[in-house]
C-alpha cells in the first residue's frame, strides 16, 4: 500500500483507507488473489484479497449451517461408569449450568455458543444470497454492523478445545464414548478456521441498493 | 506531517464500524453519522481510557475470587474434592496430560494475566504521549485482541464436565462460585480491551519510532 503524499486533498474517499488501529491514511490498490495489505505504520491487515467467490462462501456459510445444526443437536460425547451411561447436548450443557445455580455461566454459554453463532451464520447467508447477485439484502446495513458488533462472541472453537479437555478429564474415572456431536464440532471448527481470514467488508463494495 | 499521513491531518474521519472514509472538517466528530452503515463517527472511541480503566479494574477484582475459590466440586461415594483453577491444572498435569495442562495453564492463567499487564501498560504508556516500541505495542494490542476469549476454556470445561458426570451418588460434579467469577472475568477482559482505541498509541508528539 502507498501511503498518500502531502497536498493530494483532491484525492476521492472511495479511493482511499483508513488504518482502523492507528488512522494512517493509505491510497487504496487493487489485490492480486492471495494478497493481504498491511498498514505501513502498525502493520495490522488493512484488507486481504482471499480468492474465494461469493458463491464459494455462500456454499461454506450453508455447509456451516448444516454443521452446526447437527453439533447442537446431537450428543456430544456419552460417559459410562458401572453400566450407567450419561450423554449430554450442547442444551443439556446450558441447562444443567443453569439448574446448578451458575446462571450467568448459562447465559455466556448459550450467548456464545448458540445464539451469536447461529445469528452470525443465518446472517451471512442471507446476505450472500443477495450479494451473489450483486444486490444488498434486506437489512444489509443494519445486519452488516451488527456483525462487526458480533467480533469475538462467538466460541464454538474453545468449546471443541474445552470438549477435548473434558474427554481428557473424564477419561481418568469413566469411559469415554464419543457421540456425533463431537465430530460435528470439530467440522464446525475446521469451517470456522477457512471463515477466519475473510474480509467481508468487501461487501460494501461489491452489492448496490436495489433501485426501488 | 509525516510522510505517513494519519485521516485528521487530511481532513478525514475513518468509520470505526464499516470503514467507510468521510470527508470532515473539524471537531471530534460527534454526533455525525457515517454515511454508508448509520453508525456514529469518532475520531477516536469515546472515553476510552476511563472505560478501559473502569472495566480492566472491575475484571481484575473478579479475578481474584475466581482463582481463591474453587471452580468445580467432584464428589464420589461421599468422597468430596473441590477444584480451583490452578489445581485442577495440576490434577491434568500429573494425571492426565501434561500437554494438555499447558493449553489450560495458558488459557487459564497466562492469558488472562498478559491482557492485564498489557492492556495495563498500553493505557499508561498511551496517557503519557509515549513514544517507546509503538509497533510492539500496536503488535501486543492485537495479539490481546486475538487470544482474549480463548480464556474461556476452563468455564466450557466445567460446564461439560457438570452435565456429563451425573451418576447419582457414585459421581457427581457440580460448578462452584469461583467458575462465575471467572467467566465474568474473561467477559469485562473482553469488553475492555474492545474499549481502549489502539490509536492512541500512536497519537503522541513524538514520531521518531516510526
Amino acid at each position: 500500500m502507498d501511503a498518500i503524499p502531502e497536498g493530494c486533498a483532491d484525492i476521492s474517499p472511495s479511493t482511499l483507507l483508513i488504518c482502523e488501529q492507528c488512522d494512517t491514511v493509505h491510497r487504496r490498490r487493487s489485490l492480486a488473489r492471495g494478497e493481504v495489505a498491511q498498514c505501513a505504520r502498525c502493520g495490522a491487515v488493512l484488507e486481504r484479497h482471499h480468492g474465494m467467490r461469493i458463491d464459494t462462501l455462500l456454499a461454506l456459510v450453508l455447509a456451516a449451517l448444516v454443521v452446526f445444526v447437527q453439533a447442537t443437536l446431537w450428543p456430544i460425547v456419552t460417559l459410562g461408569l458401572n453400566g450407567q451411561q450419561v450423554a449430554a447436548t450442547l442444551w443439556d450443557v446450558i441447562r444443567m449450568m443453569w439448574l446448578d445455580h451458575s446462571q450467568v455461566v448459562a447465559v455466556i454459554a448459550a450467548g456464545t455458543l448458540y445464539v451469536f453463532p447461529l445469528a452470525k451464520i443465518l446472517s451471512l447467508g442471507w446476505l450472500l444470497l443477495y450479494a451473489r447477485s450483486g444486490r444488498r439484502a434486506p437489512g444489509f446495513r443494519r445486519l452488516m454492523v451488527a456483525m462487526h458488533h458480533l467480533g469475538p462472541w462467538t466460541m464454538s472453537e474453545v468449546f471443541v478445545l474445552g470438549a477435548l479437555v473434558s474427554i481428557v478429564k473424564a477419561h481418568l474415572y469413566f469411559d469415554v464414548i464419543p457421540n456425533p456431536g463431537i465430530y460435528f464440532y470439530a467440522a464446525l471448527m475446521f469451517l470456522i478456521t477457512l471463515f477466519a481470514g475473510v474480509d467481508l467488508a468487501r461487501l460494501w463494495d461489491e452489492t448496490r441498493e436495489d433501485e426501488a | 506531517m509525516s510522510t505517513l499521513p494519519r485521516a485528521a491531518e487530511l481532513g478525514l474521519i475513518g468509520c470505526h464500524v464499516c470503514g467507510q472514509v468521510c470527508r470532515f472538517a473539524g471537531g471530534d466528530g460527534d454526533g455525525l453519522a457515517c454515511p454508508r452503515c448509520g453508525s456514529a463517527l469518532h475520531r477516536r472511541k469515546p472515553a476510552s481510557y476511563a472505560r478501559t480503566w473502569a472495566l480492566l479494574i472491575a475484571a481484575f477484582l473478579m479475578y481474584i475470587p475466581a482463582n481463591v475459590l474453587p471452580i468445580m466440586r467432584t464428589a464420589s461415594l461421599g468422597d468430596v474434592d473441590d477444584n480451583t483453577i490452578l489445581s485442577g491444572v495440576v490434577e491434568l498435569w500429573v494425571k492426565g496430560s501434561p500437554s494438555l495442562a499447558v493449553i489450560v495453564f495458558c488459557a487459564s492463567i497466562v492469558v488472562p494475566m498478559l491482557k492485564f499487564l498489557a492492556l495495563g501498560t498500553l493505557l499508561v504508556s498511551c496517557r503519557r504521549g509515549s513514544g517507546w516500541a509503538r509497533r510492539q505495542r500496536a503488535q501486543l494490542y492485537r495479539l490481546v485482541e486475538l487470544i482474549g476469549y480463548w480464556s474461556m476454556l476452563d468455564v466450557f470445561v466445567v460446564a461439560l464436565l457438570t452435565a456429563l458426570v451425573r451418576f447419582g451418588l457414585f459421581s457427581l460434579v457440580e460448578p462452584l462460585p469461583g467458575v462465575v467469577f471467572f467467566g465474568l472475568t474473561v467477559v469485562l477482559t473482553m469488553f475492555a480491551s474492545m474499549c481502549f482505541d489502539p490509536r492512541l498509541i500512536w497519537d503522541g508528539q513524538d514520531d521518531s519510532d516510526d
